[in-house]
């Protein structure tokens, strides 16, 4: 693997001990006519997998994103690494665009 | 039992297939203490007593959410002319949508925005005309109108709405954009909108003052690229840039018909804010109709569906289901047929033609406006 110089490697928008919360004007909702579950924000309506609404499902505004991912790979029974890895990448996205904020601890 | 719906058809007889909408404007009133030159509203402005109703609103919202719509924008004029307007908030909550609302911020006080709170609004966005008072004053055509929004924007801050500032830029305002950005970081917008002024309607009659220029439309991105560099996580730029200087056109709506509609203050359904430019179209009322068949099967919504309505070069043209032949109000406007090409794209043969007006325009030694006002009598 080749490293990214300093500059053009961005810094990370979420820690473990990081508490990652959805902040008021995003919300989950279930899209009754498509048959979805989507995540409603300002000027825009995500479509959801299950993966993204089981990790969003678990933001209470209390636990940390490495608590969250204790308690995900122990209820899927997947390897904490990889379940690390896309919740990080996924919040990392939804932080990005301003849909889930993150208070530190 | 009901008769079996008929197959929908684009304007050419082709079948086509209407999906989902994902979202509504609701342009609750035509009534605005702004004049801004470049209003995306019609040149025939509707009268407040053709308005719907918050009843009729309610109603429209229900048919709406049945339809697939999530999210309804909230709009004007300055939906804030409206005294029932927590009403109508409160109906499309009922209706189960996540309510934007879209306002100047003039005419709205503290105690009302706490009412439009309780009654359930989701998020904010509030227009700027300028980030001083005198070019804020100036576009609006209403002095005072800084000082309003500064504190609107407080109040929105106060209550913990979420905030979007909308930014339209144009030639007289381009070169404060980077301002522009600060202050809504300042004014703690979780988004900010840069839209170039789209020329429309009321724009188009100010194209000799408003039009950008190739440097200033550069200079924007430029702006635009750095700042989404620096804000990465804290602020989000959505940028809509000037068409008239790009090599495609905008894919218009995400394409005629396919993910939104917008509903005007008279119950008038339309594909875009725009459409009744296409001066030969019929629309359809939500007073007449259910707003799930207007947008199943109206001559309207259907005429531009799908891909083969269209003529060359979209036909054969890779693009064309990225951008869908770019915007038909637009093809309207400078090409005098709906149908064709977006004269903005590269590939239009009218493309040189409107890049020479548009430089043209830009150079024009004017900064005279043309304000957005009903006629008298109206």
């Amino acid at each position: 693997m080749t490293a990214q110089p300093a500059s053009i490697t961005p810094a990370p928008l979420i820690l473990p001990d990081d508490i990652p919360y959805l902040p008021r004007g995003v919300r989950l909702a279930d899209d009754r006519v498509r048959g979805i579950r989507v995540l409603q924000a300002p000027e825009r309506a995500m479509q959801l997998d299950a993966i993204g609404d089981a990790i969003l499902g678990e933001l209470d505004g209390q636990r940390s994103m490495s608590a969250i991912v204790s308690g995900l790979a122990a209820r899927y029974n997947a390897p904490e690494d990889q379940i690390a890895g896309d919740v990080r990448d996924f919040l990392t996205g939804l932080i990005e665009r301003r849909m889930v904020f993150v208070r530190t601890p | 039992m009901k008769d079996q719906q008929s197959q929908p058809r684009d304007l050419d007889g082709n079948p086509v297939t209407p999906g989902l909408p994902m979202a509504m404007l609701a342009e609750v009133t035509h009534r605005c203490p702004l004049a801004c030159p470049y209003c995306s509203n019609p040149v025939e402005l509707t009268r407040a007593n053709a308005e719907l109703t918050a009843d009729d609103w309610g109603r429209v919202f229900r048919q709406a959410a049945d339809l697939g719509v999530l999210q309804v924008h909230i709009s004007g004029g300055e939906p804030g002319a409206r005294r029932d307007l927590a009403q109508i908030v409160a109906r499309a909550r009922d209706a189960g949508l996540y309510v934007n609302l879209i306002t100047s911020g003039i005419g709205i006080t503290r105690e009302r925005l706490e009412e439009l709170d309780r009654a359930g609004v989701d998020h904010v966005q509030l227009s700027l005309q300028g980030i001083r008072p005198d070019m804020a004053d100036r576009i609006s055509g209403h002095p005072g109108s800084w000082d309003k929004k500064m504190g609107f924007a407080e109040w929105v801050r106060d209550i913990g709405f979420p905030l979007t500032i909308n930014a339209v830029v144009h030639r007289q305002n381009l070169e404060r954009l980077p301002d522009m950005i600060a202050l809504a970081e300042t004014l703690g917008a979780r988004r900010i909108e840069v839209a170039t002024v789209q020329f429309h309607g009321w724009a188009d009659l100010n194209r000799k003052a408003l039009m950008p220029t190739r440097e200033q439309a550069a200079f924007a991105r430029a702006v635009v690229n750095d700042a989404r560099i620096r804000l990465r996580g804290r602020m989000v730029i959505d940028y809509v840039p000037a068409d008239h200087h790009a090599v495609f056109p905008k894919a218009c709506m995400g394409g005629w018909g396919s993910t939104g509609l917008n509903v005007a203050p008279d119950g008038t359904v339309l594909p875009c804010h725009a459409a009744q430019t296409i001066a030969w179209m019929r629309f359809e009322n939500v007073r007449d109709r259910d707003l799930g068949e207007i947008w199943r099967d109206s001559d309207s919504f259907n005429a531009f569906r799908g891909t083969a309505w269209m003529p060359e070069p979209c036909q054969s043209c890779d693009r064309k289901t990225v951008d869908f032949g770019g915007c038909r109000c637009q093809a309207m406007a400078l090409a005098g047929d709906a149908r064709a090409t977006d004269p903005v794209c590269s590939l239009s043969p009218l493309h040189a033609q409107v890049v020479a007006r548009a430089e043209s325009d830009a150079g024009a030694d004017t900064a005279d406006l043309i304000y957005r006002r009903m006629r008298k009598g109206d």
